[in-house]
């Protein structure tokens, strides 16, 4: 298995690579579309603004190849910024179109939020919709999220998907609950840092691309 | 369950080695900065501070050695701070490994940096540092480095600045009850918490459990503590190592084997238990 982690100039890929190291994953760090479509597997990494990061792919010609190689159906995984990126549109900063990938969009916490901090930030529990994910995953998930297992959380803006199917795990902040991953074939996306969550951080990267 | 509270290791920098003095002055080398972290990675810190305490007056490449290393061994989020004065500044270190950067001085001097730094790397990668001595009048003041020069400003509109600004995080730290060990300024805790809406972390004057409990009591935007001596004296109960240090620096200290008497040494997971008593969600590991 050899995982493209998608560069697009908008976070620390290292983070991702340290960690894929650490559990003997091999990777590069590319925008190279040869690369990329070459890959076992890929990452959509990223920090930011949504529109920036938009900006970024258009302008390294990245978003046809992103969308082809998903549509191979090899794993790939968004993390964070990159994971709200696979969706139809942000309200971060105007209105802006995604990947539309996971049909749903993606809004502000702070017009949900006013008696926590927002961003949301530090380490919060997964919650499984129990029921659902029998029926749509059981067995064949090769994700495991533990009920209340901690990850880390940073961001100001989440997603809602338009398909309650494409939800594996929720997360609650306050008063509010949020998805806070999906998988939809081959395509698992977090808004948690696997990168950034320790051991059980480093198991995920390593189920998911072994 | 939700939010656990983040607990901290603060570690302070000078050159290659891990310092620890007291109100930021008279700083005493206590081991090698990485390996420190990655102790504490493994007793479940839940992030990691480096503060590069006399940046100005060294060069920067044995920072960044430092943070490479340590963005190896640990994965949990690593914030950096300590002369960061412009955006090359801080993608520099964010291309070492760090995660986030905290900003002090010079955001101070340019207040725009903060909103030019939140808008380039994401408002998360941005903390505003505050440094608070406490003034004969009661009110608070914002200092820079490590206490020692005056800004003018108040510490609680500076830290409604810095929010309104972009900062993604303030790290309050008490600069009065800094290495001291005598608890933490609960009253400079309370008027910032009760004016910010970003996540607070608070740091100073940590010298037991009891003192981590009562710092981060009122809880609304305290999301995060964080503490130095009291989890070093802990890791040099057990791994004490007076050897490879270069001739400067103060070892004195480390070789003495005794500790700040005000300091009760309590490992990461103790600490964490003592929080979960008063039903404050942590995370173990």
């Amino acid at each position: 298995m050899k995982v493209a982690i998608v560069d697009y100039k908008m976070s620390n890929m290292f983070s991702i690579k340290n960690a894929l190291d650490a559990v003997n994953v091999k990777s590069q760090i590319t925008f190279d579309h040869k690369t990329i479509l070459e890959a076992d597997g890929a990452v959509l990494p990223g920090v930011g603004s949504f529109q920036e990061a938009m900006r970024h792919l258009e302008e390294l010609d990245l978003i046809d190849v992103i969308k082809e190689f998903i549509a191979c159906g090899k794993p790939f995984m968004g993390i964070c910024l990159g994971f709200q990126l696979l969706f139809t549109e942000s309200e971060e900063f105007g209105l802006n179109k995604g990947l539309g990938v996971i049909e749903g969009n993606v809004e502000s916490l702070s017009r949900k939020l006013t008696s926590v901090p927002v961003p949301h930030v530090g380490w919060n529990t997964v919650i499984n919709p129990k029921l659902l994910n029998q029926q749509k995953f059981g067995p064949r998930s090769k994700i495991v999220l533990d009920d209340n297992d901690y990850y880390y959380f940073v961001h100001s803006y989440y997603v809602k998907p338009k398909h309650i199917n494409d939800i594996l795990t929720v997360t609650r902040y306050g008063s509010h609950e949020f998805c806070s991953s999906i998988e939809s074939e081959n395509v698992f996306a977090c808004q948690f840092h696997p990168e950034k969550s320790g051991k059980k951080g480093l198991n995920l990267l390593q189920n998911f691309f072994s | 369950m939700s939010l656990a509270l983040r607990i901290i290791p603060k570690l302070d920098i000078k050159g290659p080695n891990l310092v620890k003095g007291m109100h930021l002055e008279g700083l005493r080398v206590l081991g090698k900065p990485a390996q420190f972290a990655k102790y504490y990675f493994e007793q479940g810190a839940d992030e990691i501070i480096y503060q590069d305490v006399v940046a100005s007056l060294y060069g920067r490449n044995s920072l960044h050695d430092i943070i490479s290393r340590t963005a190896k061994e640990i994965f949990i989020p690593l914030t950096v701070g300590g002369g960061i004065r412009t955006l090359e500044d801080i993608s520099s270190v964010l291309r070492a490994g760090a995660d986030k950067v905290s900003i002090n001085t010079a955001a101070h001097e340019n207040p725009e940096l903060i909103s030019q730094a939140s808008r380039v790397f994401g408002k998360s990668t941005i903390v505003v540092s505050i440094e608070a001595i406490r003034q004969p009048d009661g009110t608070y003041q914002a200092f820079t480095d490590n206490g020692r020069n005056q800004t003018g400003r108040d510490v609680i509109p500076w830290a409604r600045r810095a929010e309104e600004l972009g900062a993604g995080e303030i790290l309050l730290t008490s600069v009065d009850r800094e290495g001291t060990g005598e608890g933490a300024d609960i009253e400079l805790i309370r008027q910032v918490n009760g004016n910010i809406n970003i996540p607070l972390v608070v740091y100073g004057g940590i010298g037991s459990s009891e003192h981590a409990l009562a710092a981060i009591a009122e809880r609304k935007m305290i999301s995060g503590i964080a503490i130095s001596s009291m989890l070093h004296y802990e890791y040099l109960i057990n791994n004490r190592n007076t050897e490879g240090f270069e001739k400067e620096g103060n070892i004195e200290f480390l070789k003495s084997n005794r500790f700040y008497s005000k300091i009760t040494p309590t490992p990461l997971r103790v600490l964490k238990k003592a929080f979960m008593k008063k039903n404050i969600g942590c995370r173990f590991v």
